[in-house]
């Protein structure tokens, strides 16, 4: 479904990704983490190409987003994507921001797009919310009415940058459930965040990142059990993970006392 | 308090200055329109990824506003028949002037304006796959306009003010209107505070106005 290949980028001097190899088939969800500033962001963004790169390709479903030829706004319209500050449009309400594109994009009519908005909102619990501004929805309800409006599209993959960071503890439960149901009906997802619960339970394959690098990928089993580079061991502990990881570290410890 | 004064010259010259009044309502109004629509194009042309138009447009935009507007009006006065040939009225003279002069302030209260709205609101728009343009125009000039409004509106009724100018041309805006009966009757006390009256509720009427439309489509 999507593929990148050897892809790096630059902001001046600095190397933000660096030689980026990964892909995703139909129907898998690949998580993607890594420390902050590390690059994954920007990773995910090149993926629909609201970030240029300078070196490698990346094509999504056959389409190269590099090639100055492909009409990225069509491209655009069947990779959804969930973004880390939610940025729904202010001055629509939920309703509106979720009809604006299917209209304008995809021509829908608008009591079409409308009969669409409203069956997306009530899958995400949302059916009462639909004439409420953004200001007036909490975090947890702004992220929501972000994935239906991706969804109105009816995209082939769902891109999700860091879509629980901004939220507050309480909400990024609703968030998840709502991304694992996602998964569970086989959307293609790729999903940037720091929750190695989801990770653990929902991704197909993780990939570590670091300083613009891809320092490890795996199915989860390997990332979070018998990580093979130590970095990735330092990365998650750093993240509060005490799962596998640390009687992975007892047994380390315990190993190095006993040589 | 306005013992000696006589407003019944207003009243006898009802006509004359109501016609003053109308061309300068007039003036502002298809001034205030091709100069926002013009700010917004000109505003988009100088965000533009294609540097050579964005540097027009910044050039253009200096230009003018070192240029008090006096002078383009002259300017305009002169030189639209020579471009075109042929003589064209002082109303359309001026109007071109003023849509020119006051498009480039607007342009640069829309620009600030543009630069306001978050830059993940064009991102999120174009993910949906909308051009560039249709976020421009749907996403972000909406959330845009509405953060500008206050200076938009300061910059009109400056507009409205500057309208007086084209007593150079020879046109009779309100306040030359008013002018040329005050000094033909030698009344120029209860003329001035006329004007100022006027124009005191012509703002203020504005104000409010907008203010309302703000409202009405506030979030």
């Amino acid at each position: 479904m999507i593929e990148l290949k050897n892809v790096s980028k630059w902001y001046g001097p600095f190397r933000v990704l660096d030689d980026c190899t990964m892909g995703i088939a139909k129907g898998e969800v690949v998580v993607i983490c890594g420390p902050s500033g590390s690059g994954k962001s920007t990773l995910i963004k090149c993926i629909n190409g609201l970030e240029p790169f300078k070196l490698g390709t990346i094509t999504v479903d056959g389409v190269s987003v590099g090639d100055r030829a492909t009409n990225l706004p069509k491209l655009r319209s069947r990779i959804g994507m969930v973004f880390q500050n939610f940025e729904l449009f202010p001055h629509m309400t939920a309703v509106e921001n979720i009809v604006l594109a299917q209209q304008k994009v995809l021509g829908r009519d608008r009591a079409s797009a409308e009969a669409k908005a409203q069956v997306l909102l009530e899958r995400m619990g949302l059916a009462e919310h639909g004439a409420k501004y953004p200001a007036q929805l909490s975090g947890g309800q702004q992220q929501r009415v972000a994935i239906a409006r991706a969804l109105a599209m009816q995209p082939d993959v769902m891109l999700f940058d860091e879509p629980t960071s901004a939220l507050d503890p309480e909400t990024i439960g609703e968030v998840l459930a709502v991304m694992k149901a996602l998964a569970d009906e086989g959307m293609t997802m790729m999903v940037v965040t720091h929750e190695m619960d989801f990770a653990k339970r929902v991704a197909d394959w993780v990939v570590v990142f670091d300083h613009g690098r891809v320092i490890e990928q795996g199915p989860p089993k390997q990332i979070f059990e018998a990580p093979l580079v130590a970095r990735t061991r330092d990365f998650l502990s750093h993240l509060g993970w005490h799962g596998e990881s640390t009687a992975e570290a007892e047994h380390a410890t315990r190993s190095a006392k006993g040589a | 308090m306005f013992a000696g004064f006589d407003f019944g010259i207003l009243w006898a010259n009802a006509p004359f200055l109501w016609n003053g009044i109308l061309l300068t309502l007039q003036l502002t109004a298809l001034a205030v329109t091709g100069g926002l629509l013009l700010g917004v194009v000109l505003a988009v042309m100088r965000l533009s990824s294609v540097k050579p138009l964005a540097w027009a447009v910044e050039g253009y935009v200096n230009f003018l506003r070192s240029m008090p507007l006096i002078l383009v009006i002259f300017w305009f006065y002169t030189l639209v028949p020579k471009l075109t040939g042929r003589p064209v009225s002082g109303f359309y003279s001026v109007l071109i002037a003023f849509i020119m002069f006051e498009a480039a302030y607007y342009s640069e209260i829309i620009r600030a304006g543009i630069s306001s709205v978050r830059r993940g609101q064009i991102s999120a728009a174009m993910a949906l796959g909308l051009t560039r343009l249709q976020a421009m125009r749907y996403v972000i000039l909406p959330q845009a306009l509405r953060n500008m409004t206050p200076v938009l509106l300061t910059q009109s009724i400056v507009m409205l003010q500057d309208t007086s100018l084209v007593y150079v041309v020879g046109l009779r805006d309100f306040l030359t209107s008013a002018d040329i009966v005050a000094s033909r009757d030698n009344r120029p006390t209860e003329l001035y505070m006329f004007v100022a009256l006027v124009f005191l509720v012509v703002c203020f009427s504005a104000s409010r106005l907008v203010n309302r439309l703000r409202r009405r489509y506030a979030l």
